[in-house]
């Protein structure tokens, strides 16, 4: 099921808060650069305004100098008292500039030019502020959400799906990022240009200014409206997509399958009915966005035109300045793209709230911890199981369960699938704690619920019946759990779970790489590399999970040999549901439904009928145990000698 | 294997591998023109809109009067309105040729892979030819579509505008143009720097998902082994590299973009003082001059964007290559042309030429070496199988116990020799005619997704509802799907995911049953089933053999003993053969197969 959970804004915003923490002077200063070239942007249009206007003499008629033209007389006469030549304002006096056109001219293609300078350092400020902002804030949810999941309740782990949460983990957190580092940023850098411009535009000529104003929440939220009936189509064609991968995925795993049943035809058939759907889909698509991007397109266009139309009609009444008018229409460009951005900005940074309930699930869910009063670990001791009750969501799985494991002694569990020998270990390595009522398991006497995790896990080495091994190499799969082992002690443990043979023939040795971006092994060569990482740690308390399910017989009997011989002194639990794996131990428990049915030594479990029996009379039927026993002497002379 | 996605192709632009692309652009010719004359229409516009300004300021401003305003505005609206209309036409052209264009390039890799033998397949894996199918496709299709369409329309543009500019005023126009070379060099210079790290990026990116898959997983295991520290320190490295290859990036940009708006207002600056000292000379009008501005400011984007597009659309050889190689690999076993004639092939076969199969095969002189390995694995080896034989193959893992059966399954031909089936060599005979009489079962099944019915029904495409009950009822698959919620319409998920191995098991058993075929191939599980399940496959394989020639890869005992025939292999040969009594009391490499497995039960017993 996926969890629905939603936050309060002020509980976004505090997420959001906490990792922009990190980065938020980069932030700051990208900003701050960002705002500076916008302002340095706006500047080059007055310039060419004055050049057009009191250079070039379009306004001869105008005999009062424009504020803009008297500001930059005055700031150049500031700058010019500092450096000394009191009469640099001078220079930007009308008469001086018509009468010396081509120094004027001179310094106004310098001006542009200046004001390009320092607008690309403003420019390449802000872009490396904002992307370190960005990677850093990226690089603080990513690290947090990874080392949080670790660090999350089995139960949790096994509630919730790992292609869900991988999405999270990824999309989200892009969208997320995005949100942050990309629309926020952008929504303020439009926000700060509209109001830079406007009020630009508007001490030029209000009536101009109305008009330019009037079009902004027209072409804004006409590419928002537009962008969002479109963001639902896109989803459709997405899911098609993934039907189509699906389809092509599934026939080139299959093949087998396909060449045997000679699906060849039908395979195309099928896969072509998803081509068709999906590719009629993005054409309809299309046809949708060809509309959205012309009238956007025609929105802009008209925009400019008004303008145009607008402004000319008010130069020619003597509203504004030739200069002004090419000022203003500069300005008007500038703004048109940024707004229609805006719009389809504004509609996608919804998306970012989903996101953030979505990520923030996972961050809020409770990590495991231990008891702060936690004890200290016994040195060693017997395992016991006490009146053990357990299940999981009111589905009972153990029922009543007490048995002791000797410390040093071979134990083993057999059951059916189903029967809760899994979750036995689940218990003992408290994977899933027990609650209060539902009895206890004590270590050396002591409960282990009052143990830290870390400590209570190192101390139990666990091969699980579908090992997982990491996309590392070999050596490092196997050294995970004793980083510091010697080659010696690593290639001992490979060898005593039978793999090392195997991983010398690979061409890089104990260097290859396992998994997706290297060697697949098989399902045996990886239990059997479990084994060995298992065995490194040296762990005196040894469980193994039905581990050995993927390994060929004889395979299985030489790693139980050599097991025997290492693991002396070593508790050793075994879980399978080959009786052959079992039948040595010292103990074996029989689990049917949750119940102990059954307890004993090998012989002591074949000599009354029950499960036990039973499962042993499947497994061997009696013809071979009649061939057995006739030849008993050959074979076991062979069994002495090893 | 590592090598098949790292693989790059470096090479330098041949055009031999463009020229593939012909066979999938041909039918596009429409959509073609179409691009070629809206994107026309679309930058005339762009060039043309400076010139309305232009005329405002040259017959309405400096005139200060308003004639023939009216008609001014409407030719503006006209214009602009033929641009938007443009716009429509040439994105449904675009998104045309992008769809169609992929779907034929699908539907064609798709449909050739459908052909290629398992040579093939063991060592490609899938996630390769996925991103040859689905990537690489679209990738192509969509730098067709989109990049030409951006590509197209700056040329037109830019040519459009050079050509005004020249026109307006030829000494103003050099000015500008100018700057452009400058312009390409830093695009040159930037552009593969950029591609190299952005590459990078994803590719971190994807190693960023990997690590979050495995953290997600892997949680047991790091739990258990208690090295959640561990994996997050290699984690957080890993986003270390991240940072820093993301900082890279913005940094080629963060330099590239300033430098090339620097030249760009350069431009501006040049034609400023230019144009403005020859407006102080009379030799150009102030309208002029402002055109002039615009086209300086507007023109350089479309350059830099268009330097990297075309780097872009380039580096598209590269999938173009990997698409065409794929397409352009033979199959290595293939139906000679008067087999085809008489059988058909895989798409169209000609069931009524088809003789039915008995099941009889015989292995006449076989020698055989895998077509990557240099060692023979069979050497004149003979076998005959009567129809309706029990055949077992047993041996050590990794022994090569799949290739008799790949042999006989005509997954793989024999380097010399024959494979008679009814006495007549296979090859003359169509691959599909012997597949569809194989049915064929996985240690780990593989469903699809879709329904339990679906799936059975794969079996035979035409069956009933009735025969996929009575199929599901033969291997007492009915019990697993009753317990399932919605029955034969539950959803078995990707892959069969939702299903636990053993109900897998007994649905593609149930399928194979509905194929009814004369050969039936079975690997058999290995991995944990419960007893009660187990027995329940054990009946339904019982089931399946009756009346059938089929090989068993054999793991069980029980599977064993009930075969007519054992095949037993050592090291990819066949050192022994025979039933399991007779191998037993020969005391050879069987026996002490078999023995090894109950040594340590017998050493019990004896020290007992």
């Amino acid at each position: 099921m996926e969890p629905v959970f939603k936050m309060s804004r002020q509980e976004k915003t505090a997420m959001i808060l906490r990792y922009l923490h990190r980065c938020k002077r980069y932030f700051a200063a990208g900003l701050v650069c960002a705002c500076l070239s916008m302002i340095l942007n706006a500047v080059t249009p007055q310039i060419i305004r004055i050049t057009v206007d009191s250079i070039l003499g379009a306004a001869e008629t105008s005999e009062t100098p424009s504020s803009t033209l008297l500001s930059a007389q005055s700031a150049l006469q500031r700058i010019g008292g500092w450096l000394g030549k009191e009469d640099w304002g001078s220079l930007l006096s009308p008469a001086a500039l018509r009468a010396n056109a081509v120094s004027a001219l001179w310094m106004a293609a310098c001006a542009v030019l200046a004001v390009a300078v320092l607008r690309g350092f403003c420019s390449y400020g802000q872009r490396m502020y904002l992307a370190k902002g960005s990677e850093a804030f990226v690089k603080g949810i990513r690290d947090d959400l990874y080392n949080h999941i670790q660090r999350l309740s089995f139960a949790w782990h096994t509630a919730h799906s790992t292609g869900d949460m991988i999405q999270r983990c990824t999309s989200d957190v892009d969208i997320i990022r995005r949100f942050v580092c990309n629309q926020l940023m952008e929504v303020v850098r439009t926000v700060f240009l509209i109001v830079l411009y406007l009020s630009i535009m508007f001490s030029m000529n209000v009536k101009l200014s109305l008009v330019a104003l009037a079009f902004i929440p027209v072409v804004g939220i006409s590419s928002g409206v537009f962008y969002r009936r479109i963001s639902s189509r896109f989803k459709l064609a997405d899911e098609a997509e993934g039907a189509l991968t699906t389809c092509a995925q599934e026939n080139l795993t299959g093949v087998r399958v396909v060449r045997a049943f000679g699906r060849e035809r039908y395979e195309v058939e099928r896969f072509n009915e998803k081509n068709e759907a999906f590719s009629r889909l993005w054409i309809r698509l299309g046809k949708l966005l060809s509309v959205y991007w012309a009238s956007g397109t025609l929105l802009t266009c008209l925009q400019v035109m008004t303008i145009i139309l607008v402004g000319t009609w008010e130069t020619v009444h003597g509203g504004m300045t030739l200069g002004e008018f090419l000022a203003f229409v500069t300005y008007n460009e500038a703004l048109t793209w940024p707004v229609r951005a805006l719009g389809r900005v504004l509609s996608d940074m919804s998306k970012a709230g989903v996101s953030m309930d979505r990520v923030g699930y996972i961050l809020r869910a409770p990590e495991e911890e231990d008891d702060p009063q936690a004890q200290e670990m016994p040195q060693a001791g017997d395992i016991v199981f006490n009146h053990v009750s357990f299940g999981y969501e009111g589905q009972p799985v153990l029922r009543d369960v007490s048995f002791t494991i000797p410390q040093g002694s071979t134990f083993a569990i057999l059951g059916a699938t189903g029967s809760g020998k899994s979750t036995m270990v689940h218990l003992l390595t408290r994977l899933y704690d027990l609650k209060e009522g539902e009895g206890s398991i004590t270590l050396g006497g002591v409960d282990i619920r009052h143990l830290r995790r870390a400590q209570l896990r190192r101390r139990i080495g666990l091969v699980l019946q579908e090992p997982f091994l990491f996309s590392r190499t070999i050596r490092e799969n196997i050294a995970a759990t004793h980083p510091q082992a010697s080659e010696a002690d690593l290639r001992h443990a490979a060898a005593v779970a039978c793999v090392d043979e195997a991983i010398t023939e690979f061409a890089d040795g104990y260097e290859t790489l396992v998994g997706e971006r290297g060697v697949t092994l098989s399902g045996g060569q990886k239990q059997r590399v479990a084994i060995a990482r298992t065995l490194l740690s040296g762990a005196p308390v040894m469980v193994f999970d039905d581990s050995l399910s993927a390994v060929d017989a004889q395979t299985d009997a030489k790693i139980r040999q050599a097991l025997k011989k290492n693991l002396k002194g070593i508790t050793t639990i075994l879980i399978s549901h080959r009786v052959t794996t079992l039948m040595q131990a010292d103990r074996i428990l029989v689990l049917d439904g949750g119940r102990v049915a059954d307890i004993g030594t090998h012989s002591q479990l074949i000599a009354r009928p029950g499960i036990y029996k039973e499962i042993y009379d499947i497994q061997m039927s009696s013809d071979d145990r009649r061939w057995l026993d006739g030849e008993t002497e050959g074979t076991a002379q062979k069994g002495g000698e090893r | 294997m590592a090598g098949f996605d790292e693989q790059e192709y470096t090479k330098s632009f041949d055009i031999r591998i463009w020229k593939r692309l012909f066979p999938f652009l041909r039918n596009r010719k429409l959509d073609f023109a179409g691009m070629f004359l809206f994107n026309g229409v679309c930058a005339l516009v762009d060039v043309i809109i400076p010139l309305f300004q232009r005329y405002a300021i040259r017959n309405f401003i400096e005139t200060d009067q308003l004639a023939g305003f009216l008609p001014y505005g409407l030719c503006y609206l006209v214009v602009i309105i033929a641009q938007s209309l443009s716009v429509v036409a040439f994105t449904r052209n675009s998104m045309s040729i992008e769809m169609n264009m992929g779907k034929e390039m699908r539907r064609d890799l798709f449909t050739h892979l459908q052909t290629m033998s398992f040579s093939f397949y063991n060592v490609t894996p899938v996630g390769y030819l996925l991103t040859r199918v689905m990537s690489d496709t679209t990738k192509i299709a969509s730098m067709i579509g989109w990049d030409m369409t951006d590509i197209l329309w700056a040329l037109f543009y830019v040519s459009g505008t050079f050509a005004a500019m020249l026109l307006l005023n030829w000494r103003l126009a050099l000015v500008v143009i100018l700057i452009v070379p400058v312009i390409a060099l830093l695009t040159g210079y930037f552009q593969n720097r950029i591609l190299h790290w952005n590459r990078k990026v994803r590719k971190l990116n994807s190693r960023i998902t990997g690590a979050f898959n495995e953290g997600i997983t892997g949680a047991k295991t790091s739990k258990t082994l208690v090295i959640e520290d561990q994996n997050s320190e290699s984690f957080r490295q890993l986003t270390g590299s991240m940072y820093e290859a993301g900082i890279r990036a913005a940094r080629l940009n963060a330099v590239y973009i300033p430098l090339v708006l620097f030249f760009s207002t350069a431009a501006v600056a040049i034609v400023l003082l230019r144009g403005g000292y020859m407006v102080g000379e009379q030799v150009l009008e102030i309208a002029t001059l402002s055109t002039f501005l615009t086209y300086a400011v507007g023109i350089f984007e479309p350059i830099q964007m268009t330097a990297a597009n075309i780097a872009e659309f380039i580096s598209m050889q590269a999938s173009i290559e990997r698409v065409t190689d794929l397409l352009d690999r033979q199959p290595d076993i293939t139906d000679r042309p008067e087999v085809v004639e008489k059988y058909g092939d895989v798409f169209y076969p000609k069931r009524e030429n088809w003789e039915p199969l008995r099941g009889e095969i015989e292995f006449r002189d076989v020698t055989f070496r895998y077509p990557d390995g240099g060692e023979n694995v069979l050497s004149h080896f003979s076998l005959h199988i009567p129809a309706g034989t029990t055949v077992a193959i047993v041996g050590e893992t990794g022994a090569g116990k799949s290739t008799l059966i790949n042999l006989a399954c005509r997954f793989f031909e024999p380097t010399e020799g024959q494979i008679l089936i009814d006495g007549r060599d296979y090859r003359e005979r169509s691959q599909l005619w012997l597949h569809s009489n194989i049915g064929y079962v996985l240690q780990n099944p593989h469903l699809f997704s879709g329904t339990v019915r679906e799936n059975i029904r794969y079996g035979r495409l035409d069956a009933t509802e009735e025969e996929i009950q009575a199929a599901a009822r033969a291997v007492s698959a009915d019990t697993v799907v009753e317990k399932l919620e919605r029955g034969f319409d539950s959803d078995v998920g990707e892959g069969g995911d939702r299903l636990s191995t053993g109900e897998k098991q007994l649905i593609s058993f149930a399928r194979a049953v509905l194929a009814d075929p004369r050969i039936f191939v079975l690997d058999e599980a290995t991995s944990s089933i419960d007893t009660q399940t187990e027995q329940l496959i054990q009946q339904a394989i019982d089931h399946l053999l009756k009346n059938r020639t089929s090989f068993l890869i054999a793991h069980r005992l029980s599977t064993i003993r009930k075969a007519d025939l054992i095949l037993v292999v050592k090291d990819g040969k066949v050192v022994e053969q025979g039933r399991h009594l007779e191998l037993l009391k020969k005391g050879g490499y069987y026996h002490d197969l078999y023995s090894r497995q109950f040594a340590e039960e017998n050493a019990a017993r004896v020290l007992k």
